[in-house]
């Protein structure tokens, strides 16, 4: 058991340092921090994920096979430390590491070879048809039905919370083909054409209010939408299996990297922020407790993930632990956004109306403050997404604790 | 001791709820948010023909000569509908400040308050002092019988709808001095002042406010030159009472909306109220509305004590509200789920003004460092 670094890793992450220094421009960091929900442009989004495709690094959890980098554990902590301490654009996770690995572990070679290309290439923008009005937490209730009509699936029905579906090419959808007593067992994943004709994208506005075209998430309906039979992963009936294990994917992430860029950004605005007679609220007592309160939980946290991501080789799924991430990264990420409002005082209050915060116009306040309480109103979504925190603790109490 | 409302009070408080409920259903309201004037001049039209505008103030002054409690049961039931109209700004904050200013500012100033015709707002907060009261670095220089007034104040709450400003300045002394602080009322359409209005996240307005020599006359000087810090303080408190008054009407809206969702809304088979860890989450939420209705009272009962104890009655008070307002503001979107982070529901709006109720004056932080001082 060490933390050391060998002359290796140290060459890495020089390595990851001059890509980052090369390809995420000004251009880009300034589009990014006035984002008030996190996302930017798609444009700047392809464009960031064209020079990770290029240099190799696009997809750091994908086994070599697919066009993984083959990373250590040590290279993959460095790469995600570096990427989040330069604060660079997060990659849209929905295809590559959503769907890739349910293709991986259960599609045909055909749909492997047909999709894992694109999704490494960013060639096919990916969304998340999961949710629907009626099944949230409870998600194997589901409704939305695929029919099957010999060569081709029927379907009819709707999914909600589809984030960035304006932007996607493809959804994968968990889909009824059979009315079972029990609701998982009547399950199937399919994957879905954007373009196929019958489907309409509603925005959904949010808290933060980014006006559409950029919001972040839609309702997407389905009114007799053919789906060829070929786009079925595994088996008809099988898809809760398959939506499980892409669950675990979505919540068994890294969250302590982009926590500790939140801490270094809040200990920033703390340095800048006059609490009158020549002080600052870093000289502050209570704040700068509450912050290193913050900052000591992100680094169980991390150690945390550092245990369980060096047991896992490439490709190789978390299992119930990544509950255990999802909460603790969640809660701690409203957290530094809760403290970075308090942080700014009365600088939380004036509106931002564009996502990308008055990008002609001069900030009211410090520039910085602009993003902070949409990003805190939007940040709340986090314990509710990917299964809420609540559903979380039901898993680790049922799945670890046998409870 | 009694806790109960006079008939009087209650024939108030139906008043008030009748406007809300006339005036301020969910999409009326947002109509008037969106507006390019951000308020309603209709409705603020209507407060003032049913005397509340008045509220405050004495009878010869042309007011109802009402206390705090009349003060607190107004804005609790604002609260409840999430009135953007400036009522604390304008009644409450400068209406306070006026009723203490001399016979002939009363007299100049109070009918057209009263009638509705000016609103008003205290311009008070500066980018350096955070919510110290006393830090200020607007400086009011005399010369004669004219001051002149340079300098900036931020976040200045319904200042784009204000037509005078009652601004804190200092005459002399060092930037965060006690003394040396004077009050000015001041005209926004006076040479000299430049405003930046913006919409803010609450629904309401603000503005950034620049003075540059801006000429004053001395009748325009509240009380003693250099002696208003403790009648800022006072007012401050007075706000603050107001303000809980206003934030435990939202969370009463907030709660009641949330166990109303949770009995409706089905998952497993079952409504979600069902779920004992949501029941318990519902349970601390209606404590802590509970807590806060009593310290909203508290406050409001010892407003007329001497200054230490009310300013520690007022902070205590602050403590309480700011720590409910997260707790409630942020659980009432965890339990709506994906809806609640919707802007369509109401619970986003209610929570965002109870947010903004966290800061204005002093967030928790502040106060309880008041209160410990006081102590």
């Amino acid at each position: 058991m060490d933390l050391d670094f060998n002359q290796e890793d140290l060459d890495f992450r020089n390595e990851v340092k001059d890509f980052i220094k090369e390809f995420y421009t000004q251009e880009m960091k300034d589009e990014l921090a006035r984002s008030k929900n996190g996302s930017a442009s798609k444009d700047l989004h392809l464009k960031w994920q064209k020079s990770l495709y290029e240099k190799g690094w696009i997809a750091p959890n994908w086994p070599e096979e697919h066009g993984g980098p083959g990373f250590t554990t040590t290279q993959k902590y460095i790469f995600e430390t570096e990427m989040a301490h330069a604060g660079a654009p997060r990659t849209i996770p929905f295809g590559l590491s959503m769907v890739a690995p349910v293709l991986m572990e259960f599609g045909t070679e055909e749909q492997k070879k047909k999709f894992l290309p694109d999704i490494l290439s960013s060639k096919v923008w990916w969304c998340q048809g999961y949710s629907e009005p009626g099944s949230g937490s409870d998600l194997a209730s589901l409704q939305c039905k695929a029919e099957d009509k010999g060569d081709h699936y029927l379907v009819n029905g709707t999914k909600i919370w589809t984030t960035l579906a304006q932007h996607a090419d493809m959804i994968f959808c968990l889909v009824r083909t059979s009315k079972t007593e029990k609701p998982q067992e009547g399950i199937s994943f399919l994957l879905i054409d954007m373009k196929s004709p019958g489907i309409d994208i509603r925005p959904l506005i949010t808290l933060d209010q980014s006006p559409a075209p950029y919001q972040e998430v839609n309702q997407v309906f389905f009114e007799d939408v053919k789906v060829p039979k070929e786009n079925l992963v595994g088996e008809e009936n099988k898809g809760w299996t398959y939506a499980k294990y892409l669950l675990e994917f979505e919540r068994g992430n890294s969250y302590s990297p982009s926590l500790y860029r939140g801490i270094k950004k809040l200990k920033d605005i703390a340095k800048d922020t006059s609490i009158g007679n020549d002080k600052y609220l870093i000289n502050d007592i209570d704040f700068v407790s509450k912050l290193n309160q913050c900052e000591i939980e992100v680094q169980a946290l991390e150690f945390v993930e550092l245990r369980i991501f060096s047991a896992l080789s490439a490709g190789q799924r978390v299992g119930p632990e990544s509950s255990i991430l999802k909460c603790r990264g969640t809660e701690l990420q409203q957290k530094i956004q809760e403290l970075s409002v308090e942080a700014i005082g009365y600088w939380s209050s004036p509106f931002v109306l564009d996502t990308f915060a008055n990008i002609n116009e001069p900030s009211i306040g410090p520039d910085y403050a602009m993003t902070i309480t949409p990003s805190y109103l939007n940040g709340r979504k986090t314990t509710i997404y990917a299964g809420s925190n609540e559903i979380q603790r039901n898993i680790i109490s049922k799945a670890v604790l046998g409870l | 001791m009694d806790f109960s409302f006079s008939e009087e009070q209650t024939l108030l408080r139906n008043t008030i709820q009748s406007f809300v409920q006339d005036n301020y259903d969910f999409d009326r309201r947002r109509e008037i948010i969106q507006s390019d004037e951000g308020m309603s001049k209709d409705n603020w039209k209507q407060l003032a023909e049913l005397g509340l505008l008045g509220v405050p103030f004495s009878e010869n002054d042309g007011g109802l000569e009402f206390g705090s409690v009349e003060t607190m049961i107004v804005a609790e039931e604002f609260g409840k509908g999430l009135v953007v109209e400036p009522y604390i700004q304008t009644v409450v904050t400068c209406g306070g400040f006026l009723r203490r200013a001399s016979e002939a500012q009363r007299q100049e100033h109070l009918p057209g308050l009263i009638s509705g015709d000016e609103i008003w707002a205290f311009a008070y907060a500066e980018p350096q002092g955070r919510f110290n009261l006393a830090d200020i670095k607007v400086s009011a220089a005399k010369n004669g019988d004219e001051y002149t007034l340079n300098g900036d104040k931020c976040v200045v709450s319904a200042a784009p709808w204000a037509h005078k400003l009652i601004v804190s300045a200092r005459t002399s002394g060092d930037q965060s001095d006690k003394n040396g602080i004077s009050l000015f009322i001041v005209d926004k359409s006076s040479d000299g002042i430049s405003t930046r209005d913006y919409k803010t996240v609450d629904g309401s307005m603000a503005s950034e406010v620049s003075f540059e020599n801006v000429k004053l006359n001395s009748s325009s000087l509240i009380g003693e030159e250099g002696n208003a810090y403790p009648l800022i303080e006072l007012v401050a408190d007075e706000t603050i009472a107001a303000l809980c008054a206003e934030a435990i009407g939202a969370m009463s809206v907030l709660n009641e909306t949330t166990v109303e969702y949770c009995k409706t809304r089905k998952q497993f088979g079952q409504p979600i109220g069902k779920f004992q860890v949501l029941q318990h989450r519902m349970v601390d939420m209606f404590m802590q509305y509970e807590q806060s209705v009593s310290m909203t009272y508290m406050v409001n009962l010892k407003l007329e004590e001497e200054d230490l104890e009310r300013s520690k009655a007022a902070s205590g008070a602050k403590v309480q509200i700011c720590n409910a307002a997260k707790f409630i503001g942020q659980s009432a979107v965890q339990l709506h789920g994906g809806m609640g982070m919707t802007d369509e529901l109401n619970v986003g709006h209610y929570f965002k003004r109870l947010s903004m109720i966290e800061t204005q004056l002093g967030n928790a932080d502040h106060h309880l460092k008041k209160y410990s001082l006081a102590s």
